[in-house]
């Protein structure tokens, strides 16, 4: 009841802010920036359920020797955070025991890694999400390049790394699992790598 | 070397759960050799003959960094050449976007490259543009501005024919897309909600999903239509509705209510199997389907019992439906735990739900026993036995070898604190803390400590050495407000007076045994806050001479790494101290070495310590021994400066603009032009705002707002978790608030307790556990005295301490409100920052009214100048008329009477000083009378002649009277009147009539302000000749605040929505609200609107808007908000100086003078 009302006076409030605003767009800015004070704590509690970020921040692979083969940001990161935020994962990881817990607090993240073979997979997620179903989208995308490669390596995934990424992106979309269906992932692969043989035959016909 | 490792296969290397995977596990043990993999099914062809493979070999062959950094931009360079050379075909673009993917993932930069993607995208065929679209993915986060390119290209896939182009488009769209241009391509990806293939439907609503978490007001309008996306027949469509789902209940779970049943029976349904096969994971029915329902259960039964009861059957089923076989059953079985903890209760579901935690905790993976104590830690307040029966198991997981079981242990302990357990718990937690490496656990546990300690500390010592613990090992990382809390904590006291004493006495000697110690060692905050309780409490100890302490605190000074902000705290506390002779000597030899200073701040300090340590008596003053904490009056708005500014504004000083509104300004001076040349988009950017204007639906101003709640995100986001603990831990929403009671009612310590238990007790309970030969025996020891206080049928707590403790710093913490809330509010005794200090210290000076010391302060020399402002002499003639408007009759007084009252009393008036008005008001035009005129004021006199005058405010204008009356004759009577604010014209007569003797003749000059100022002024010269013809002439001035031109302005809403935007001046600042007895705001308004003319356009819950007019049609208006207690007003005009002028009389009128 009450957050529906809080909705209203929200709504009204915006519409309020809408009379005052301008194209100018530094000074639109600044006003909405002055209205929008009283929406703080409104905008403020959505941000704490997590409203902004995806369930998945970001996903890495990289190899035992400390080598980035894949990586995934699903929040606008500078270059340099991303640099900074993959050597210390890397390392914190690479220096974790094998019988240790897959799960590492880093920051105000929550990191699941699992390690296939020579690759570690590693997600961030956020402190109240659910580790262990992280746990298993990784799995599932390693079932999804190991059907798809037909017993994947590491090599496949440093060779093929674009495929590894369309994968990826038919699986997980802006961090959030999109289809779980391994078969329906794969169809929608290959449907988009038939486009191309024709054509690749085509190219590849000898000219007289 | 690398390459044996490489090629191995992605095999399980985790025993245990390889048993789960058989399937992959088989199909990874057929070892492809390097060889082979070339003729491996699907598309995975080693392209070993390519440029990328040779490039990608080149690398793994190479040994040092140096090496591959110069092979990369080789590659580079030849990328570069590549594709900006016209030849290349897209064939070979997309080849050469694949290089340089892979250079930037290496960590080079290609950003050269990322046009070309956008390009690849736009113009290639379709894998080359999906190529290209990845591409862009990756090169390119959502705030780069060559997004923009894209938004073309993704309009023209989303048209295409081809859904392979369609889910491109549709996938970009979901990653990344600028806010701005949602509008652009909403409809379309609206439409194909609408689309018969299901991977279209769903990839649209993930889209949509997306556009909802950037820019939730875009896609409000279609709530319905997630609806229908969450009926498809494709579950597929109908999961990637979920995720708006559980984002629209989060924020409003009343909303979506009616939704409850439809959820429960989805999960009915998946559970049960009714899903496609494809969907199963591991026989298990779409696990991720049935989590996302489970989040959202939970959050619609929150404090919902109808709702609550629709799940129970299906809850009651999940439960048990999941097999203990599989992680992605205990992930399931995670979440249906923590949906049963979170909606209303029902004790049978409890039951089951605490068993499932239990065999979480025991499993001996370690994933699971994580999970476990997360588990606990989720539902301990509600359940506080659920921890006691796993006592020993948590014991165990404190001296785990894997740091983050440690970590969810002590969270999980701090959470079933009690007065009786809390030795042994914070201590645990200090022990975390001092092996934890990383700074957020640091941050986050010091404050956790904190908190404990002031709660629950059984006495002084301990408190103290808690608290000395925290500051050492928290260090310069932690919340400022912990040291602040603690400080005030010790300053305001809470028992008695004897405790308060006792308290401060121990910090005392404390510190000055740390400090005879290696105080070298200890944190700057720590030692900041060592020197404040010295300067303030070590007179407490009497054995302690100041001399000694002294002594300790320059140590400090002297220490290298010592920080001047500390240093500042030093010489603060060194002021306090100097007392008796070897003290000042030491002071004395301090100041010297800091009063030349490079640091502006030490050197005022030490000029303190130098001038106070000489006079005793001033420093008895200024820093009075144990002063009553009384808040000091801190006049925030700095109105003892009003005076200053008016002069300073008056003589032609600039208005002070604060540093947003330059920056605004120089930002306006080189702005770009950011109006469209042309719309190339089917929906223009346009037309959309202009239809928003029209309509209530928000639009476009959502898409600022949006813009807004991002970077309150990322700000809110560290701040947010950090509060997260603190607050979680005792007051969260639920039935939370009971448990705690229960907990506090089982908190009174049995009266069974048998006297063998308790020498064990006792001994648990002492700081260092005596060692026993048993460990099984220690840890029970260790069991009993962490979960001392939870349960009152547990045998293991009756071995507690025999004396209820009191929770000695809880009182005083009610009293004051939170410990970190109550810092805003209360001014605290010391901030981290030194430049309070110097308020204080400034402010004690004014009030003992101490003539100006030199050094001391600046504060003082603020004195001064308003001394002097008030004193300086205006001139002779000056009248002052200051903010008359308070003198305009408000109601006109009815002219007649006054007519008839001087009817009787003619012209002639003698005695100079006597106030004129009744005589003269008489003289006053008819047509004028009806208005209200403010105090007729005498403006000059001399023997022949005497001048008044006043000023009538009218409706549209302003009407300067002047009044001449000569008591002897004269002839040519000329009056000049100039003025560098005003515009002056003449209204009656020609000027030049003459004025007979004995009376009065009147003048009327309309004036309308030139350039506004805070007062403007009218100076004139009347010049006359004497009978016998020689030329005479009188100054006068006449001067008249600013607001005697404003006038109402009467505009509607919209109209001043359009003003608003055309104005370029403006200005900002908070005044103080008027409450006398009606609402704040109002009252306010009120006032400002009765004191300065000014009209209320509109007011809507704490803001309001008001338009005037400076005479004639110069507009300013205000928007007016109520914030933090005070009314952040803000001005615009198009007139320069109008806002800044009137700010300075809304404060006026304000501060009702």
């Amino acid at each position: 009841m009450s957050a529906c009302l809080s909705n209203q006076v929200f709504e009204a409030w915006c519409w309020f802010g809408w009379w005052l605003i301008s194209s100018e767009r530094n000074t639109v800015l600044l006003f909405k920036l002055e209205v929008t004070t009283c929406f703080l704590f409104s905008l403020l509690n959505r941000s704490k359920g997590g409203f902004f970020k995806p369930e998945m921040q970001f996903m890495l692979l990289f190899s035992r020797q400390g080598k980035l083969r894949l990586q995934k940001w699903y929040v606008p990161l500078s270059d340099k955070e991303k640099k900074k935020i993959t050597r210390e994962l890397v390392q914190t990881i690479l220096a974790r025991k094998p019988k240790m817990c897959s799960f590492l607090e880093w920051r105000d993240l929550k990191i699941v890694y699992k390690r296939y073979a020579s690759l570690y997979f590693c997600c961030a997620i956020e402190d109240q999400d659910n580790e262990l179903i992280t746990l298993e989208i990784i799995h599932r995308y390693v079932e999804l390049l190991d059907k798809y490669f037909g017993s994947v390596c590491e090599l496949d995934i440093i060779f093929n790394f674009e495929k590894a990424y369309f994968i990826l992106d038919e699986f997980l979309l802006g961090g959030e699992a999109q289809e779980t269906s391994k078969k329906n992932v794969l169809k929608a692969i290959e449907q988009a790598d038939l486009l191309q043989e024709p054509r690749h035959e085509y190219f590849n016909v000898p000219v007289y | 070397m690398a390459d044996s490792r490489r090629s191995a296969p992605l095999s399980w290397t985790n025993k245990p759960a390889a048993k789960m995977s058989d399937v992959v596990e088989k199909t990874l043990t057929a070892l492809p050799s390097l060889l082979s993999l070339d003729s491996q099914p699907g598309s995975a062809k080693l392209s070993s003959s390519s440029k990328l493979g040779n490039l990608i070999r080149g690398i793994t062959e190479l040994t040092s960094k140096h090496e591959e950094e110069k092979l990369i931009q080789r590659e580079l360079v030849s990328i570069k050449e590549q594709v900006s050379s016209p030849n290349t075909t897209m064939r070979q673009m997309k080849e050469l976007m694949v290089r340089a993917i892979y250079c930037e993932s290496l960590g080079y930069e290609a950003s050269f490259s990322y046009i070309h993607a956008i390009k690849l995208a736009q113009q290639g065929t379709a894998l080359e543009k999906r190529v290209g679209y990845l591409a862009v993915s990756l090169f390119l986060n959502e705030n780069h501005e060559l997004l923009l390119l894209l938004v073309n290209t993704v309009l023209k896939d989303l048209q295409s024919t081809n859904l392979i182009e369609v889910c491109m488009a549709l996938t970009v769209v979901s990653q990344m897309f600028p806010k701005d241009m949602i509008p652009a391509i909403l409809p379309l990806v609206e439409e194909k909600l609408n689309h018969p293939k299901e991977i279209i439907r769903r990839k649209a609503v993930l889209a949509l999903y997306k556009f909802y978490l950037i820019a939730p007001n875009q896609v409000q309008h279609i709530h319905n239509k997630f609806r229908k996306a969450l009926c498809d027949k494709d579950p597929g469509v109908m999961t990637a509705s979920l995720h708006i789902y559980l984002q629209l209940i989060q924020e409003n779970p009343d909303g979506y209510k009616d939704l409850t049943a439809s959820f429960v029976t989805i999960l009915k349904q998946v559970v049960g199997g009714k899903l496609p096969i494809d969907f199963n994971y591991h026989s298990v029915p779409a696990p991720w389907l049935q989590i996302q329902l489970l989040r959202i259960l939970s959050l619609l039964g929150k404090n919902d019992q109808n709702a609550s009861e629709i799940m129970y059957e299906i809850l009651d089923e999940s439960l048990q439906r999941a097999e203990m076989n599989h992680n992605i059953t205990y992930a399931i079985l995670y979440e249906c735990v923590k949906c049963v903890y979170t909606i209303h209760p029902k004790s049978d579901l409890l039951e089951k739900a605490a068993k499932c935690i239990g065999n979480f905790v025991l499993s001996q993976k370690i994933n699971l026993k994580y999970l476990g104590l997360k588990a606990l830690t989720y539902v301990v307040q509600q359940d506080p036995k659920l921890a006691l029966q796993h006592q020993m198991t948590i014991i165990e997981c404190l001296d785990h070898s894997d740091l983050i079981i440690k970590r969810e242990t002590v969270e999980l302990l701090f959470r079933i604190t009690n007065a009786q357990n809390v030795m042994v718990i914070v201590d645990k937690m200090l022990e975390f803390l001092r092996v934890s490496p990383d700074d957020y656990t640091t941050i986050d546990l010091t404050g956790k400590v904190a908190e404990l300690a002031e709660k629950y500390a059984p006495d002084n010592e301990w408190f103290i050495e808690t608290m000395n613990t925290v500051f050492s090992v928290g260090g310069d990382m932690m919340q400022p407000d912990i040291p602040n809390s603690f400080l005030k904590l010790l300053s305001e006291g809470f028992d008695g007076v004897e405790e308060d004493r006792k308290l401060r006495l121990f910090a005392v000697d404390s510190y000055v045994s740390l400090l005879r110690g290696e105080p070298g060692k200890l944190p700057q905050r720590f030692l900041q806050v060592i020197s404040w309780v010295l300067g303030e409490y070590s007179h407490l100890m009497e054995e302690l001479e100041p001399a000694t302490v002294l002594r300790l605190l320059e140590r400090l000074l002297d220490m290298k790494q010592t920080s001047s902000e500390t240093k500042s705290w030093v010489l603060m506390a060194m002021t306090k101290l100097c007392e008796g002779g070897a003290s000042v000597a030491v002071a004395q030899q301090v100041s010297e070495t800091y009063i030349s200073s490079m640091d502006t701040v030490l050197r005022q300090r030490a000029q303190e310590l130098q001038h106070l340590s000489q006079d005793s008596e001033l420093r008895a003053r200024v820093l009075p021994r144990d002063a009553d904490l009384e808040p000091q009056e801190v006049d925030s708005s700095l109105s003892f400066l009003d005076g200053f500014v008016s002069e300073a504004l008056a003589a032609g000083a600039a208005p002070y603009k604060p540093p947003h509104q330059r920056q605004e300004e120089l930002a306006q001076a080189k702005a770009l032009s950011l109006e469209p040349y042309g719309l190339s988009l089917p929906i223009s950017m346009a037309s959309c705002s202009i239809a928003d204007r029209q309509s209530p639906t928000l639009l476009s101003i959502s898409s600022g707002l949006s813009g807004d709640s991002t970077e309150l995100s990322h700000k809110g986001g560290p701040t947010t978790l950090k509060l997260d603990g603190v607050k979680r831990v005792w007051g969260r929403e639920g039935y939370l608030r009971e448990s705690v009671e229960e907990v506090a009612q089982v908190e009174v310590p049995s009266p069974l307790r048998s006297p063998s238990q308790q020498a064990g007790a006792d001994s648990s309970h002492s700081q260092t556990p005596t060692p026993t030969p048993d460990p099984e025996q220690d840890k029970q020891q260790l069991a009993s005295s962490l979960f001392f206080g939870l349960s009152s049928q547990s045998p293991m707590c009756l071995m507690g301490k025999p004396e209820p403790t009191p929770n000695r710093f809880r009182r005083k913490t009610k009293g004051q409100g939170s410990s970190s809330s109550a810092t805003g509010q209360t001014p605290s005794p010391l901030s981290s920052s030194p430049s309070t200090v110097d308020d204080l210290l400034g402010d004690d000076l004014l009030d003992s009214s101490i003539p100006s010391e030199p050094s001391v302060s600046s504060s003082t020399i603020t004195l001064e100048l308003s001394q002097g402002f008030t004193a300086t002499a205006h001139g002779p003639c000056d009248v002052e008329a200051e903010l008359a408007d308070s003198d305009v009759k408000e109601s006109n007084p009815s002219p007649s009477e006054d007519d008839g009252l001087v009817a009787a009393d003619p012209a002639p008036h003698e005695d100079p000083d006597r106030p004129e008005d009744p005589c003269l008001s008489s003289h006053l035009p008819a047509e004028l009378c009806e208005h209200g005129h403010s105090e007729i004021t005498p403006l000059c006199t001399n023997q022949s002649l005497e001048l008044s005058a006043c000023h009538v405010q009218k409706e549209d204008s302003l009407v300067f009277v002047i009044f001449i009356c000569n008591s002897s004759a004269i002839q040519q009577i000329q009056l000049e009147l100039h003025s560098e604010h005003l515009e002056v014209s003449c209204v009656s007569d020609s000027p030049e009539v003459d004025v007979s003797s004995h009376s009065v003749t009147v003048y009327q000059y309309s004036l309308t302000v030139k350039r506004p100022s805070v007062h403007v002024e009218v100076a004139g010269m009347v010049s006359y000749q004497l009978c016998d013809g020689t030329p005479q002439n009188l100054q006068f001035s006449y001067k008249l605040p600013l607001t005697s031109f404003i006038r109402p302005l009467t505009v509607s809403t919209e109209e001043y929505g359009t003003m608003w935007l055309d104005f370029c001046h403006d200005t900002k600042q908070n005044l103080t609200l008027i409450s006398d007895g009606e609402e704040p705001l109002t009252a306010t308004l009120n006032v400002l609107k009765r004191k300065l003319q000014l009209g209320v356009v509109e007011v809507i819950g704490m803001e309001g808007i008001l338009a005037c007019q400076l005479l004639k049609d110069q507009p300013c208006l205000m928007h007016c908000r109520v914030h933090a207690g005070l009314l952040a007003v803000w001005l615009r005009s198009p007139v320069p100086d109008l806002p800044d002028c009137l700010i300075y009389h809304c404060q006026r009128a304000l501060q009702g003078d």
